[in-house]
This record gives structure tokens, sequence and C-alpha cells, in this order.
């Protein structure tokens, strides 16, 4: 009995410190990854800053008031003025008519055919 | 253990025939028994110290080892904690209203060199300096071959040139990384956002600090890596600032002005919505200050916040709305306006004559400093101040730029009668267009106080009263009056109702007296007057219109059209529909003659 006991002991023991040399390497993967992952989000938002940054660049309002006197011809762009506002009130709506007159569709159409044969 | 019996039998019969004591055998050999005791006991004892003494030998020397080690080894972030947004800490952003980027951070790097590990020195100096046309490759050569180990070369290197510098070769130059603070918008709110540059530098990155401005102002803010990247958002509106600081600058141009400044500002939350000061600079490139002459000169100084200017006939918004508030008048109570009026050695002329005398109303609408005059008189010294302070006119702005603090308004040493008089209409208490926007805004949104700021504010702030609604709605008729028959009649704008009142103010000279022929015009408005939302502050320095037979200097002629074409412009962009003002009403209008 006594035996047995210290058998099953040893070998739990045995059991457990495998478990944990396993568990430690795959611990130690696991950060590997993580500071991998981290280093490359940490490039992504770099460039994701370095893309803002140009965006913004070449969306400065000097480069887009030269870039609409260049293609004044295309686009005709101008500045915003007061006249070009208008109220709802000011917008002709298509005038509704009476009643919908349909084309007279009584008689017999046959849309229908015969599939003529493949050449 | 065998024991040993302490009366051995064989001994014993042996001690009783010779006749001797037997006991004396038992108590020999129970001393001896207790004696092997005694030495076991203490060498148990012994041992036992032994073993707890190794125990914690073996724990201080972990401990110590452990010390050691923590304190010789460069520290290191635990692992496995969570980093989250914080992976890449960057100095924070700043935006506009709308979250458009006005400055942000670039990865660039810096280039420096090790002379000891250079291979050849004269070819590298030669390549450098074609590459980076500002470099002398004398000075370089001489700077490589002398005894220094360690130099900067360029602070910030494009890729294009790092490509170039690697194409050379030599072990020698090296780079750092850098974060570069980069203002995409160029000379766009310069004057706000101030510039950056380097702190503390290091081979392997570089403190950037905020050198003025907003930048300098949140240097700590910005910079805290618990931000986790959050931008920092302004009230100010690119579309718009650039607006202003275009319409600006043509008109700077055309009133032959050596300077301009103009802030829109929310008339209600006192959001900033548009700060312009010209000249400007590039806050990428960011100029030296003036070491000599007047700092007011350098492009970097900001008219807006940091210039004290008299601001002339504004002034007589407070001075009316205080009499209107006080009850000592009413908008059509008369005036004598019979000039020039004398106090004590001093004569107070108006522009021109208007007369004997003039309603309330008429007298602001055609700028009257005699009967202006009279109203302070009768305000008093003691109201006057008063009223004033509650607008803030004693103290700097509270605005967020390391400049505001600095410009304290110049008040009169002694305020005497003389001074109560003059400050009614402008002259005798110097300030910054800011605290013109902000008491502007203070009069008349409705008449409660508005603290300037430029970061956005989500939710109205509503100040302390200063005038009731009332007297508030009375004087923006009275602007609205200047505007349509008076001294800013350039400011009519079609659909956009303004009031405004002008101020033309003589310049100072710095040995005392006034120039003849500079001034400072200022235009200060809101808009639309019947629901104000915007106020609007434009000031010229040194303007002067020549499209006339003589030059003109009154704000009326320069300040203001510039003003009407800012709000032109802008009023559509900030999202105000024009609107059909009432016809006004036919029949007698009283006209000055």
């Amino acid at each position: 009995m006594r035996s047995l006991f210290y058998i099953l002991t040893a070998l739990a023991v045995i059991g457990l410190a495998s478990w944990a040399y396993n568990e430690n390497y795959k611990t130690q993967a696991a950060l590997r990854e993580v500071s991998e992952l981290n280093r490359e989000i940490a490039h992504l938002r770099e460039t994701l800053g370095v893309l803002r940054a140009e965006w913004a660049y070449l969306n400065r309002p000097d480069r887009l008031r030269d870039l609409a006197d260049l293609n004044f011809d295309r686009l005709g762009l101008l500045p915003l003025s007061p006249d070009q506002f208008g109220r709802v009130d000011q917008v002709p709506y298509p005038v509704e008519e009476d009643e919908i007159i349909l084309p007279d569709l009584s008689g017999v159409i046959d849309v229908r055919g015969t599939l003529e044969t493949a050449p | 253990m065998t024991r040993t019996p302490l009366r051995p039998l064989a001994r014993i019969l042996e001690a009783r025939a010779k006749g001797e004591n037997p006991d004396v055998i038992e108590r020999e050999n129970l001393r001896l028994r207790h004696e092997a005791m005694r030495d076991r006991e203490r060498q148990r004892a012994e041992g036992r110290l032994l073993v707890i003494g190794m125990v914690f030998l073996c724990a201080f020397a972990l401990i110590g080892v452990r010390m050691g080690h923590l304190a010789s080894s460069e520290p290191a972030e635990p692992r496995a904690a969570a980093t989250g947004a914080s992976i890449l800490a960057q100095r924070a952003d700043i935006v506009d209203r709308r979250g458009r980027i006005l400055a942000t951070n670039l990865t660039t790097h810096a280039l420096y060199a090790q002379p000891p590990i250079m291979i050849d020195k004269a070819g590298a100096a030669r390549e450098l300096a074609a590459i980076f046309p500002e470099l002398d490759e004398a000075k370089l050569l001489e700077q490589f071959t002398g005894t220094r180990k360690f130099l900067w070369i360029k602070r910030n290197i494009s890729p294009e040139q790092k490509q170039a510098v690697h194409d050379i070769g030599d072990p020698g130059l090296l780079f750092g990384p850098r974060e570069m603070r980069l203002y995409p918008n160029g000379r766009l709110a310069a004057h706000v956002l101030g510039g950056a540059g380097f702190g503390r530098e290091g081979v392997n990155s570089a403190e950037v600090v905020g050198r003025a401005g907003i930048e300098k102002v949140f240097d700590a803010e910005l910079r805290d890596p618990g931000r986790a990247g959050e931008p920092l958002q302004l009230s100010l509106d690119l579309t718009i600032q650039d607006t202003v600081e275009r319409v600006l600058d043509g008109g700077m141009r055309l009133m032959n002005a050596k300077g301009a400044t103009a802030i829109l500002m929310d008339i209600h939350s006192g959001e900033i919505v548009s700060l312009a000061s010209l000249p400007d600079f590039d806050p990428n490139d960011r100029p030296r200050p003036l070491t000599e002459g007047d700092p007011g000169d350098s492009p970097l100084f900001n008219r807006a916040v940091q210039g004290l200017y008299e601001l002339g006939s504004t002034f007589k918004v407070f001075t009316t709305a205080q009499a209107l508030e006080e009850g000592l008048v009413g908008p059509d109570t008369i005036l004598d306006t019979q000039g020039p009026l004398r106090w004590g050695r001093f004569t107070i002329r108006d522009f021109r004559d208007y007369g004997p005398r003039l309603s309330v109303t008429e007298t602001f609408v055609k700028s009257s400093n005699i009967g202006t005059a009279r109203m302070a008189v009768e305000i008093g010294a003691e109201r006057q101040q008063s009223f004033l302070r509650d607008l803030g006119f004693f103290d700097p702005t509270p605005i967020e730029l390391i400049e505001g603090p600095s410009a304290d308004p110049l008040l009169p040493p002694r305020w005497s009668e003389l001074s109560t008089i003059t400050i009614s209409y402008g002259h005798g208490l110097s300030a910054s267009p800011l605290h013109l926007a902000a008491a502007y805004a203070s009069v008349l949104n409705g008449g409660t106080r508005v603290t300037p700021t430029l970061l956005r504010r989500d939710a109205p702030v509503v100040g302390e009263r200063l005038v009731s609604e009332h007297t508030s709605a009375l004087v923006r008729q009275m602007m609205r009056e200047t505007v349509v028959r008076g001294t800013a009649s350039f400011a009519e704008v079609e659909g956009y109702p303004v009031g405004a009142k002008t101020g033309t103010a003589d310049k100072p000279r710095s040995t005392g007296g006034y120039y003849e022929d500079k001034v400072i015009t200022t235009f200060a408005g809101i808009f639309p007057t019947n629901a104000p939302k915007y106020v609007l502050i434009v000031t010229l320095d040194e303007p002067v219109e020549t499209s006339g037979s003589e030059p003109r200097r009154t704000a009326g002629w320069t300040a203001v059209p510039v003003a009407a074409e800012i709000i032109r412009r802008t009023a559509p962009l900030l999202g105000l529909s024009p609107v059909v003002e009432p016809r006004r009403p036919d029949g007698v209008t009283l006209t000055s003659n």
C-alpha cells in the first residue's frame, strides 16, 4: 500500500513537471507572438499616421484652391456665396397629373416565341 | 538502542560483597545517562540552528542577488501586460472642430556622424555637401578630421535624403529615428498652433516640446501617454480659418496696412472659430524671435492676443449699453452735442460737427464723441470701471495660448474724470482685439458673460448676467442702424443683417503723443443681428485707402469693407442661410444736415 502511494506521488510529480514545462514554453511562444503583433500594430499605426498626414497635406486649403483654379474649365468651382442658398418651397416640383393614361393593353399581346434553332 | 541498566546486578553484587554502598553505582550510572541525554539534545539543537541559519543565508543571498540584478539591469516593461492603444506613444494630434488635422507627427531620421569609424572622410564630406546644399564641405571635413567623436549633421532628413546618404556607404554616417511635428496646412492658424521643436536629444529618440501657442500651453497633456493618442480638438474651423486669412491678407494689401488681425467667435459659447493675425509664419519652420527692434513687427507677434491697441469708438457700445442699463437714458433721449466740449485743458471734438443735439441712437450711429462723453459723465468713473472690469478689460484674457497672460491691458494710472470721458470713446485704455471680441459677445448675446476659448465646447455655457436682454437688443438695433445709415455702411452684406461699430484711433508714438497719419482701425460687428450667432473683430494696423482724391484712413473706408467681405465669404460656410429682412417702414427718416 505504502509503495503504491510512493509510486503514484512520483508519477504525479513527473506529470506536473512535464505539464509545467509545456505551459512554460507555450507562454513564451504566446509572449513572443504578442510582442510581434505589438510591433506590427505600432508599425501599422505609424503608417496610418503617415497616411493621415499625407491626406491632410494633400487636402490643405491652399492646394485645393489651386486645383480648383487649375480645373476651372472642367469643374467651374466658385467660392460659396449667399445666393447659392435656396428654400425648399423655391424648388419646382413636377405637377401631379390627374390620372395616368396607360396604353391600351386590352388586345392580346403575345410575348412568347419559339426559339430559333441555333446556327 | 540498548538501554544500560542503572543497577547492573553483577556490579551490585560485587559491591555488596566488598561492603560498599550500591546506591553510588546507581547514581553514577544515572549521571552518565543524563550526560549522554544532554549531549544528544545539544547536538540536535545545534543541527537545527545550522539548518535555520542556512535557510536564512540562502534567503538573504537570493534577495541580495535579485536586488543587485534589478539595480544593474535595464528596466523592462512586463511583457504580458495589456498594452492596448498606447503601443505607439506619440505626441497627440491637434485637430479642428470637425476633426481635420492641424498638427500631427511624422517619423523621420536624424543624421549623425562618428568620425573615428569613418573611412573616407573627404569623400563623405563632398557627397554630403552635394546632398544637402546648405552644408559646407570644408567645414564638414574640418569637423570630421578634428577631435570630435560624435556630431549631429542634420536634425530631420527625408526618406530620399536618407537613401542618398545610405548610398555614400560610409559606416561612420548613422541615423537616429526622430519624431517630427508636422503642420500639414502650412501657415494656416500659425499663431494658434505656435510650433514645436526638439527638447532633450539622444541618439535613439528626441523629445518633441511645444515652443509657443497652444502647443506650449498643452505641452504636458499632449505628451501624456495616458491620452492614448486621443487628439486635442480645437474650436477652430479649418475652412473658415483659411477663408478669413485669405480675405484678410487681400484686404491688408489693398488697404496698404502693415498688419491685420481678425477674430471670429461664437457669440454664445465663446468658441473662437477663426483667429488670424498677419503677417504670419510657417510653424514647420518657426523663425527666431527678433533680437532687436519692436517685437510687434515680428511675424511671431500675435496681434489678436498680444497686440494692445486703443480701440477707438468701438468702446461706445459699452458706454451706451451701460447708460441704457442704468436707466440714465433711453434710445430717444436727446443729448447735447454742441462742440467742442471743453474739459479742463482738453478739448473734445467730433469727426465733424453733428449739430447742437442728437438722440442717443443718433449719437451712436454717427459716433459722436461729445454725446458719448456726456453719457460717461452721467455714469461716473466708479460705475464705468466696475462695468469694464466685469467685461474683462482689467485682466489678461483666459485664452489657451502661452502669449495670453502677457497681454495685460494698459489702464490709466489714475482714473480721473477725463479718463472716464476719453475711455468712453475708446482712448486712454489699450486692450487686445480678443478682449474686445469677448466683451462684445458678452454685451450683445443677450447680456451674459462670455469667456473666449480655443477648445471645442460641447455644451453652451451661460455666464453671469452683465446687462439685461432688453439693453442687449437695443444696442444690437443701434449697431444695425450704424450699418444701414451710419459709419459702417460698407458692412451691408446682402442676406445677412450685420450690426457693427467702427473705431479709428491714432497710433501712440513711442516717445509720447500721437502720430498724425498712423491709425489703428477696428471693425467690431455681429451677424445676424436679429438672432446673433457670431461676433467678428477686424483690426488693421496703419491702413490707408488711396482710391479717392486724398488718402482715407477711417475705419469705415478700411476695416469695414474687409470685414464685410469676410462675412460674405464665411457666413455661407458657417451654415447661415441668407434671410430677407423685413422692409424698413416708409415715412419720415431722420437725417442729419
